[in-house]
């Protein structure tokens, strides 16, 4: 119960830096949006924030929807889920639960692995601990920066992962995107001008369901569900660790005043 | 009488006890019985109360208590583990995960214990640095030296297979060099590596192996050389900051003069240390235990993999130094013989010394420069050992190298020649 009061003193502090924040990431946001800085995808910030309760619910809703046809989450439970981003049990098994399973089983994909490689050349990896191998930003970069390309079997290429199996599932939600090279000329060795192509901008070829805004909101709220599920302990973690170094604190001061009287007749 | 009983209790064996006094008498009951049959309160006046340890220790004094309370943290922490952990190629992935997601305070144990890991090389770096400072290494402490270095050497070995268990990609790969360094012995080097391993690759049957020498053989051997390394510690007492031997100014009832009970004064003094290291432990568990991929690398939280690589291989901080040096040059087995020259360049050390005085202190300008050297190549070589093997970083650990071994093989002509300021008679010690 401790932790929950502290929490919450944890959870006000945390709204009031990101109401500072957030104001100075609006103006940010709205400077870089459009065109001109898909260029910086390679600096894109995924911004994630396991405390946002509502974002990792949406995160869930998502995944399941989205991701979970092929992604397993191997290590983490349904229940415990719930509990963590504190959806009740009946909203999650009549929403977020697929048919047949139960609330303490795992989260596990249906799809066959054999049947995966067969597909797509390779089983779709288990995206439990993802978020802690890639980090959050490649995460977001990824989901980001799919585009349309008819050399790929898949009809799919990426910038943050050139030449991925994985089809853009996400197309429906966003839309098809090519991008857009300029060529850059460069002095090479011999004087020889040589000719580079590079990105400059995804240009939207079809429109998606959503508009970027949400999209952008969409792939926040993946991202963010991942690093909860890549590290599902860390608010509890963060939360006790101020109690256990106050406690180491006083233990230090107890055996300073101790060693000082000690050593008091040391001369 | 209670206040008698007591002060006889905290006498030194060495002080005459007053007539018609022996220490057993004044005790009954339960202690009484204890001490006819298990020497405890003898063992206590002779290791602890009656020990004496130069009053002039400064913060590198620290280190050793702490390395102390490190093995136990480790040892307890690693017994929860084991309870879980499953030493199976098949299961050892998900088996920690299982204590990271559904043991009771399975992600706590383990976090003290990585983390514990990483602080164990922390506080013997700096403890080794110390005796590097103070010539805590210098006759007669050669053999205490000999034996902390054997200590080094078994924890190095116990790092490395703990390192392996959790089987991530990062604990696959980095066996795999770390083994195939053997490989580079002579004659025996391909037959060696499959031995070490148990199978032609690092597999199930390594990982086995490793486990067993993990959790059972190395953790007894390493008791047993940290016990063997206080027993010579006490049979010649403690160097100090100003390298005096304090069992040379004997007062009048034959105690140093320059020397306080390691109990209380040191055991006291020590509780602080151990409270300020305790607050930056807890630091790193609760708030980065991953240490931004330093203490558990991003690699590690992918499942072993004999198909996929990681983008660089290499081992965890600790090992670095070593690893700069064996890959520093492009020949393989001459890399593997410039590693082993630099262990060994630390247990020749007490007979390369051939400066007149011990402690940095009194030691002139060359040899103050050649241990700034030594410092600045060894963490040189640390941060060039986690970057790629290309370029620069090559070269730069090259010069480093250099400076590593000119501070030990240099040291016989430069010790000797080198100015040194005269020795004070008794230690430097200013009452607090």
């Amino acid at each position: 119960m401790r932790i929950r009061a502290h929490q919450r003193v944890v959870h006000a502090l945390v709204l009031a830096a990101a109401l500072a924040a957030g104001a100075g990431y609006a103006t940010r946001a709205l400077a870089e949006g459009g065109m001109a800085s898909d260029a910086n995808w390679q600096s894109w910030k995924a911004n994630a924030n396991v405390a946002d309760v509502a974002s990792l619910q949406r995160g869930a809703r998502d995944f399941a929807g989205y991701c979970l046809g092929c992604h397993s989450l191997r290590y983490e439970r349904w229940s415990r889920l719930a509990h963590d981003l504190k959806i009740p049990k009946a909203l999650l098994v009549k929403d977020l639960i697929p048919p047949g399973e139960k609330p303490t089983g795992y989260i596990l994909s249906p799809m066959i692995p054999a049947d995966a490689e067969n597909w797509f050349g390779k089983a779709p990896p288990d995206l439990s601990l993802i978020a802690r191998l890639r980090g959050t930003n490649y995460l977001y970069r990824y989901l980001k920066t799919f585009y349309v390309d008819s050399d790929r079997a898949t009809g799919a290429n990426n910038l943050a992962f050139p030449q991925t199996a994985m089809p853009d599932v996400v197309s429906p939600l966003e839309g098809l995107k090519i991008p857009v090279y300029k060529t850059i000329e460069t002095p090479g060795p011999n004087g020889k001008m040589i000719e580079e192509k590079v990105f400059e901008h995804f240009k939207q070829i079809a429109p998606g369901r959503m508009t970027p805004q949400q999209y952008d909101q969409f792939v926040h709220d993946v991202v963010n569900f991942l690093d909860y599920v890549g590290d599902p302990e860390r608010e509890v973690r963060r939360a006790m660790g101020v109690w256990v170094i106050l406690f180491l604190l006083g233990f230090t001061w107890l055996a300073w005043l101790l060693k000082r009287e000690f050593w008091k007749d040391v001369k | 009488m209670a206040t008698t009983e007591r002060e006889t209790e905290l006498r030194s064996p060495s002080e005459p006890l007053p007539p018609g006094a022996t220490l057993v008498s004044k005790k009954r009951g339960f202690w009484a019985w204890i001490n006819e049959r298990l020497p405890l309160d003898e063992f206590i006046a002779k290791e602890l109360t009656g020990y004496f340890a130069p009053k002039n220790f400064n913060f590198w004094y620290f280190f050793g208590s702490l390395a102390m309370l490190v093995l136990v943290i480790q040892l307890v922490s690693g017994i929860f583990l084991a309870m879980f952990y499953k030493p199976s190629a098949v299961a050892a992935f998900g088996s920690v995960q299982y204590i990271m997601r559904e043991v009771d305070w399975g992600w706590l144990i383990r976090y003290i214990h990585s983390t514990g890991a990483s602080m164990f090389f922390v506080v013997v770096y700096l403890h080794m640095f110390r005796s590097l400072m103070y010539g805590s290494y210098r006759q007669p402490r050669e053999l205490l030296w000999l034996i902390g270095m054997v200590v080094y050497f078994a924890l190095m070995a116990e790092a490395f297979m703990g390192y392996v268990l959790p089987w991530g990609n990062m604990s696959f790969w980095g066996a795999q060099v770390i083994v195939n360094i053997f490989g580079t012995v002579p004659f025996i080097g391909t037959g060696l590596t499959q031995w070490i391993r148990g199978d032609y690759g690092i597999s199930d049957a390594t990982l086995n192996r490793f486990f067993a020498l993990h959790v059972a053989a190395v953790p007894i051997i390493l008791l047993l050389l940290v016990m063997l390394h206080l027993v010579a510690l006490h049979q010649t007492g403690s160097n100090n900051p100003d390298g005096i031997e304090i069992k040379e100014h004997l007062g009048p009832d034959g105690k140093p003069l320059d020397g306080i009970p390691f109990h209380p004064y040191y055991t006291v003094k020590d509780f602080v240390g151990v409270g300020v290291f305790l607050v930056i432990f807890a630091l790193i568990v609760f708030y980065v235990p991953t240490f931004h991929g330093i203490f558990l690398e991003k690699a590690n939280f992918e499942p072993a993999n004999l198909l996929s690589t990681p983008a660089e291989i290499h081992p965890v901080w600790y090992f670095t130094p070593f690893y700069a040096i064996l890959r520093g040059v492009p020949n393989k087995g001459i890399g593997a013989l410039l590693l082993l020259l630099a262990l060994v360049s630390l247990l020749v050390l007490p007979w390369l010394d051939r400066s007149p005085v011990k402690s940095i202190r009194y030691k002139g300008w060359i040899s103050r420069l050649m241990l700034t050297v030594f410092v600045i190549s060894f963490v040189g070589l640390g941060y060039l050992g986690m970057q790629p093997a290309e370029g620069i970083y090559i070269i730069l650990s090259r010069f480093c190298m250099v400076g590593y071994f000119a501070f030990f093989w240099l040291m016989p002509f430069y010790s000797r020649f080198d100015r040194v300021k005269p020795v004070p008679d008794r230690v430097v010690y200013h009452a607090h």
